[in-house]
């Protein structure tokens, strides 16, 4: 990786956590998510283990949404982000390389809490693992498609859940491989690796068509 | 939104862009800085370096400072020294400064651990204007650079800015004050004459 990407990619990092970061809203509202649904459901453990990958899915996206419309927002306010227009550096490795940090300060949170939900959720450890391993995998597809959307709220104040609404119809195919293959884990006859290999599929494809799109839009976005 | 707007600005020489309110000078200096798309004409950088457009060839100093409030003063200046890339032309040869010898120069090196968000508005624009020092790119453009900055930080912008137009810098600005640079020229941006729709330029 070029210098140039390392210091984006630590200072992406490094503002996420700090004050004002969203690293940790997106972990606090899945967990809030989590648990609340069993008390919704009630106490059906049968249930709650066969919807629990869903639960889980949804919850993941719906946390990843959260803490997306800051994405380049903040730098579009501060006139950062019209300075990384004029750094001469490639705008979709810049919007890759924002996406990864963005991945790591965010996605990779919920993956890690993902095995210890499960657990609320009666998940067995074959189901758990799925769901993990699915998450893992899908996550970073969330965030490049939430990126486009990012991208095309920039200059709007609330944009928020414009972006919700824009993000979501992208983002249900990810989330249909992503329940379909952990389900499969989880009852024998149905091979898992199918489904699970969409799934990764699609998140290549976000890594190419999520920076492309967003880098037209925030080029747009310059008024 | 210019009609008839021409200038050429030799190597070693600032623009002086003056106008009244909202005629458009920080339009300017923004499409000069590529972030506002040109709906006709040519911007043209002679001795460049080969497929980077001029936008690419600048420092913007604009209202906002780029300043990040989480990170400490150094993380800010070193973030711009490595993301930012330096260029320089023959006519233009600079050296970078370190990110701690340019808060020194301007007097903020005491700062450098402390989060940007501790820092005064003036504090806050020297450090947006050591990004500058830190990457040498031969063309600043600066909007309204005087803005928040005490007499005697204007002394000292007004020496880096000679500084800069001695190395073979470029230097357009924005402003209503006067600044006293060693080699000007003029660009006064006034309103359409509604019986002979031009703008002026006038080479001073």
């Amino acid at each position: 990786m070029s210098s140039w990407a390392a210091v984006l990619f630590r200072r992406d990092l490094r503002l996420s956590v700090r004050v004002g970061g969203s690293a940790l809203v997106g972990v606090l509202f899945f967990l809030a998510v989590v648990t609340v649904i069993p008390f919704g459901v009630g106490p059906d453990l049968n249930l709650l283990s066969r919807i629990g990958p869903a639960i889980l899915w949804i919850g993941a996206l719906l946390a990843t949404l959260l803490g997306l419309d800051r994405l380049f927002q903040a730098d579009r306010e501060d006139g950062t982000l019209d300075l990384m227009l004029m750094a001469g550096r490639p705008l979709e490795l810049l919007v890759l390389i924002k996406c990864l940090a963005h991945w790591v300060a965010t996605g990779l949170p919920l993956v890690i809490a993902a095995p210890l939900l499960g657990i609320f959720l009666n998940l067995d450890p074959v189901a758990t693992g799925a769901v993990t391993l699915t998450l893992l995998v899908g996550t970073p597809a969330l965030t490049l498609i939430g990126a486009i959307g990012a991208a095309l709220t920039v200059s709007l104040r609330r944009g928020g859940l414009l972006l919700a609404v824009l993000v979501i119809p992208l983002a249900i195919p990810v989330l249909i491989f992503g329940v379909s293959a952990a389900d499969a884990a989880i009852h024998d006859p149905v091979p898992f690796l199918t489904p699970f290999l969409i799934l990764c599929a699609l998140s290549l494809i976000a890594a190419v068509i999520g920076p492309l799109a967003a880098a037209a839009a925030l080029r747009f976005a310059g008024d | 939104m210019f009609q008839d707007l021409s200038f050429e600005l030799p190597s070693g020489t600032a623009l002086v862009v003056t106008g009244a309110n909202g005629i458009g000078k920080s339009s300017l200096l923004r499409t000069l800085a590529g972030l506002v798309a040109l709906a006709g004409g040519t911007l043209r950088l002679d001795d460049g370096v080969e497929d980077r457009p001029p936008a690419e060839h600048a420092h913007y100093f604009g209202h906002q400072n780029a300043v990040k409030a989480a990170l400490s003063v150094f993380e800010n200046l070193s973030f711009w020294q490595g993301f930012t890339s330096p260029v320089t032309t023959p006519a233009y040869q600079a050296t970078a400064l370190s990110p701690e010898a340019a808060l020194d120069l301007l007097g903020i090196g005491h700062t450098i651990d402390l989060p940007a968000g501790f820092l005064s508005a003036g504090q806050t624009r020297r450090l947006a204007l050591a990004r500058l020092l830190v990457t040498p790119r031969p063309i600043w453009l600066m909007d309204e650079p005087t803005s928040a900055l005490d007499k005697a930080s204007e002394g000292q912008l007004l020496e880096l800015m000679n500084g800069h137009l001695v190395a073979g810098g470029l230097i357009v600005t924005a402003t209503h004050t006067e600044l006293a640079l060693a080699k000007t020229s003029i660009l006064h941006l006034r309103t359409a004459d509604p019986v002979f729709p031009e703008e002026e330029d006038l080479p001073a």
